[in-house]
């Protein structure tokens, strides 16, 4: 199953003007914890998907009451200035979709 | 008081809410109205050029209906972060509208606070210089003296300290410049002896207003209730009702980590809270803690000017050109520089976004196969706006006839919206400062302003 079709929110924000804040929501706790538990959800993995540095991600954090996770990086250009493609960085949760989870 | 009730109007004031939402929340009888009026989101421009980030109109909408119903009550109406951006200039914008308010509607005797937000940019430098001023996060360039200069005024995010203060004034409207965005919310209910980590936490939902029920909105209004050593919050529109997992992911909401909040002076430890249904659309949480910092540290925003923009979009349909569409454009720039050679080349920079290739995301992009047709935005920035619009019209017309490898559309390239297709667009600023700066308290920045309206 693609992670799009498993969370029932998957979203991406700023979290101020540095950093792009990527959500994962589920409904189901049985789907959270089995993709939580199966911890394909990396640092290695979102350097992959976003073609990152692993020092470039802040946080990949599980919060079990709101069944979901949160992974943040920094922004190599930050919002609204010149080069900047994103300003609300709204847009950026893509390749995270399409990302196979074993469930 | 055993319980303490604040009505949330809309996650930003001029964004709008059901008036009958509104009554609803006034009828449930709240002791005061919190809105909050700010955010970064909406990039460095409001802050560097001092404008709104809500026409005239919508705020004072809005407050039309917040500051009567605030009067006729008798309970405090506060205002976070005026104006989008908090600085003076936009404090003045919203007390301009307040006092619009007040006059038309012939409110009487009102205790009016502005708290201002305003750093003195030598205070900066002097805590630079310290070594008690840092970047917030390790993207932010460093704070030069050039940068410093640069800079168009700089604000601080104000904690419930001086609001606390100005409530003890008596104030009956609080007007903040630049606050942290649960701040207002927590201030009020702190005041009356709620624990700290609930009116925070509270605080940190209700500022979104309506945004953590489902279906979830910025722009409908929300009950709060804390309680001694609980909050509920509670959708005041039949369409909506709180889950414990709605209220929960809004503890994620636009924050770097999901459940520890930093904020002037202290974290916000949510780890251990828990959300439980109440059966009527209300979710009440329990369980929030907060951790004093052990120096108090306040964060600092300013925008600098860094160029002025020119730009135009059109349209790319030849299947020819879109497979080698980035080696032209590299190929126009250079005929470009070329004419241009009496120029410095430092002083102007063309850019390109392919709309269909990968306009959102650029470097990020994995995925890198164009569409059958491209929207190109191309884009000029540089010291004047002269230069940038003298160099995007060459930019423009170079591209247009560009004689790519095996044209056969040699009538033109591009395909424009519109006429003209150049657009002047002004300053571009940046976020120059994005710090944390060491402070003796939270109340000592922030100056507070009294007025009697209308006696």
């Amino acid at each position: 199953m693609k992670l799009y079709e498993a969370a029932s929110v998957l979203r991406s924000k700023n979290s101020g003007p540095f950093e792009i804040t990527l959500d994962a929501l589920f409904t189901d706790p049985l789907l959270y914890h089995k993709i939580k538990d199966s911890g394909i959800i990396s640092k290695p993995l979102i350097s992959k998907l976003y073609r990152l540095p692993e020092d470039a991600i802040t946080h990949i954090v599980f919060f079990d009451q709101a069944l979901g996770f949160k992974i943040t990086f920094a922004r190599q250009i930050s919002s609204g200035t010149f080069l900047d493609r994103d300003v609300y960085g709204a847009q950026q949760a893509a390749p995270l979709m399409e990302l196979e989870v074993d469930v | 008081m055993n319980e303490f009730t604040i009505l949330a109007p809309c996650g930003m004031l001029g964004y709008g809410f059901p008036k009958a939402s509104f009554l609803k929340g006034m009828e449930a009888g709240p002791d005061a109205i919190v809105v909050d009026a700010g955010s970064t989101d909406a990039g460095p421009h409001k802050l560097g050029a001092g404008t709104a980030i809500v026409s005239k109109q919508a705020c004072k909408k809005d407050l039309e209906l917040i500051l009567t119903g605030g009067a006729a009550a008798k309970i405090p109406v506060i205002i976070g972060s005026a104006g989008g951006s908090g600085a003076r200039v936009h404090v003045e914008w919203t007390r301009a509208i307040i006092m619009e308010i007040l006059e038309e509607h012939n409110l009487r005797g009102l205790k009016l606070a502005i708290i201002w937000a305003d750093i003195p940019p030598e205070m900066v430098e002097s805590k630079l210089a310290e070594g008690k001023c840092e970047p917030l996060g390790s993207s932010v360039k460093p704070l030069t003296s050039e940068r410093l200069k640069a800079t168009n005024g700089i604000v601080a995010q104000m904690g419930h300290e001086p609001i606390i203060a100005a409530l003890d004034a008596g104030a009956d409207i609080i007007l903040c410049g630049r606050a942290y965005d649960p701040s207002p919310f927590a201030a009020v209910a702190m005041r009356q002896g709620f624990d700290p980590a609930l009116s925070y936490h509270l605080g940190k939902i209700l500022e979104c207003a309506a945004l953590c029920a489902d279906p979830g909105t910025t722009k409908d209004c929300m009950l709060g209730i804390l309680r001694e050593d609980s909050f509920l919050v509670k959708p005041l529109n039949e369409k909506r009702k709180c889950t414990a997992v709605s209220v929960a992911a809004h503890t994620f909401y636009e924050k770097d980590h999901p459940y520890l909040l930093h904020g002037p002076g202290f974290v916000l430890n949510l780890e251990h809270c828990t959300f439980q249904e109440t059966g009527d659309g209300a979710v009440e949480v329990r369980g929030s803690r907060l951790e004093e910092t052990p120096v108090y540290r306040i964060k600092l925003e300013g925008a600098m000017k860094v160029a002025y923009r020119t730009f135009g979009i059109a349209g790319v349909r030849d299947p020819l050109l879109i497979r080698q569409i980035e080696q032209v454009e590299e190929l126009v720039k250079d005929q470009v520089r070329e004419y241009y050679s009496e120029i410095p080349p430092d002083t102007y920079a063309i850019h390109f976004i392919n709309y269909g290739l990968n306009g959102v995301m650029g470097n990020l992009e994995p995925h890198l196969a164009p569409s059958h047709e491209l929207g190109v935005v191309y884009e000029v920035v540089a010291e004047t706006q002269e230069l940038a619009s003298a160099v995007c019209s060459s930019v423009r017309s170079t591209f247009l006839h560009y004689g790519y490898e095996g044209r056969k559309s040699t009538a033109g390239n591009l395909a424009f919206p519109f006429a003209p297709s150049d657009v002047p667009f002004g300053a571009v600023y940046e976020f120059s400062v994005y710090h944390l700066m060491e402070v003796k308290d939270g109340r000592c920045l922030f100056p507070i302003d009294y007025e009697e309206v209308l006696p």
